[in-house]
């Protein structure tokens, strides 16, 4: 990473399991991600980052933008489940889910910014736009 | 992970051996949201003096900003405060978004790289708060990820905080929808202009000091 004058051309999705991050460090796990947006790739990650790799990769990117000649940063967003109106037997089954296997309904997307124009925030349809 | 335990272990040993001259309050929240516009207006009330400049160009604050002293006696309480301005936090920044306000081509792509350094340097500053008030444009979604991070590693170190929804003299501000968002926080509804509901902003500003 870091190298000069790279340039942003097409796009792609790359689903990234947890399992895959699950035994990095947050340098490394942070490092992985940026390596797939450097690569114009829109990250879908299962299962969120914690607050502190979150403001790790933002201050990582904001190291980037200044290096790689066309990154303008990134567009980060964590989409989980609305159980506000659920019932209470959904939300139930919800929590067990996440006590036994983690947060496998949340996902989070992280792309390049100049590729994604926005993400909404609807567990049943992802939009995305490209630009 | 180490920075946290770091701050936290800092928090516990000064809670057990005394407390520090003055509370260190952080201003926090994303690029034009008036965080220096309510720094200044605390500074100018107490102490005379302004913090920074403010400005309708995004990134204005690119470096953390300080007033030392801040003395409030509001209602009969003392308190005295280090205000601490820091640069609004994005994920992205894009040199172009600053032409459209008239800069040069030369001048936004310095804004830019400036602007960077200065989320870094924001996010750097986290460690050293004893306090955080989120400001945030009343007017715009209050449920964005870069709030949301901000407040998560607030709450992971263990930082007070207090959400300021500002520009309530804007007829598009929606205070109800920053309360329902942040159920669990404190959420004043102030106009940092004009000086709209600054009571209240105290008020809870004592309360958030206590909390410290």
């Amino acid at each position: 990473m870091g190298k000069k004058s790279k340039k942003i051309k097409g796009f792609g999705l790359q689903v990234l399991p947890f399992s895959e991050v699950r035994g990095l460090s947050i340098p490394e796990r942070v490092k992985k991600i940026l390596k797939l947006v450097l690569g114009n790739k829109v990250v879908i990650l299962n299962g969120r980052l914690r607050a502190e790799e979150e403001a790790r990769l933002i201050e990582d990117t904001m190291a980037l933008i200044d290096h790689i000649k066309g990154f303008r940063g990134i567009e980060l967003a964590v989409i989980e489940p609305n159980l506000k109106d659920e019932g209470f037997l959904v939300k139930m089954k919800y929590e067990f889910a996440k006590t036994l296997i983690g947060e496998s309904n949340v996902i989070t997307v992280i792309g390049p910014a100049t590729v994604i124009k926005e993400i909404k925030r609807d567990p049943r349809k992802v939009e995305l736009l490209f630009g | 992970m180490l920075r946290i335990i770091k701050a936290f272990s800092k928090r516990i040993l000064r809670s057990l051996f005394g407390r520090r001259d003055a509370i260190k309050i952080g201003f926090y929240g994303p690029p034009n949201a008036g965080k220096t516009s309510l720094a200044n207006r605390i500074c100018k009330d107490w102490t005379g003096e302004e913090i920074g400049v403010v400005s309708k160009i995004p990134h204005e604050t690119r470096k953390v900003q300080f007033k030392e002293k801040v003395d409030i006696k509001y209602k009969g309480k003392n308190l005295t405060f280090k205000v601490i301005d820091t640069p609004g936090i994005a994920t992205r920044i894009d040199y172009e978004d600053f032409l459209k306000f008239g800069l040069s081509k030369k001048d936004s792509k310095k804004r830019a790289k400036e602007a960077t350094q200065g989320i870094i340097e924001s996010i750097k500053w986290l460690d050293d708060m004893d306090a955080v008030i989120i400001v945030l444009d009343a007017t715009e979604n209050p449920y964005s990820q870069v709030n949301i991070t901000i407040i998560g590693n607030l709450v992971a170190r263990k930082i007070p905080i207090l959400v300021v929804a500002n520009k309530i003299d804007l007829k598009k501000a929606n205070v109800k929808k920053f309360e329902s968002t942040f159920p669990e926080y404190d959420v004043v509804g102030i106009s940092a202009k004009d000086g709209l509901n600054m009571d209240e902003f105290y008020e809870s500003l004592y309360d958030l000091s206590k909390r410290t």
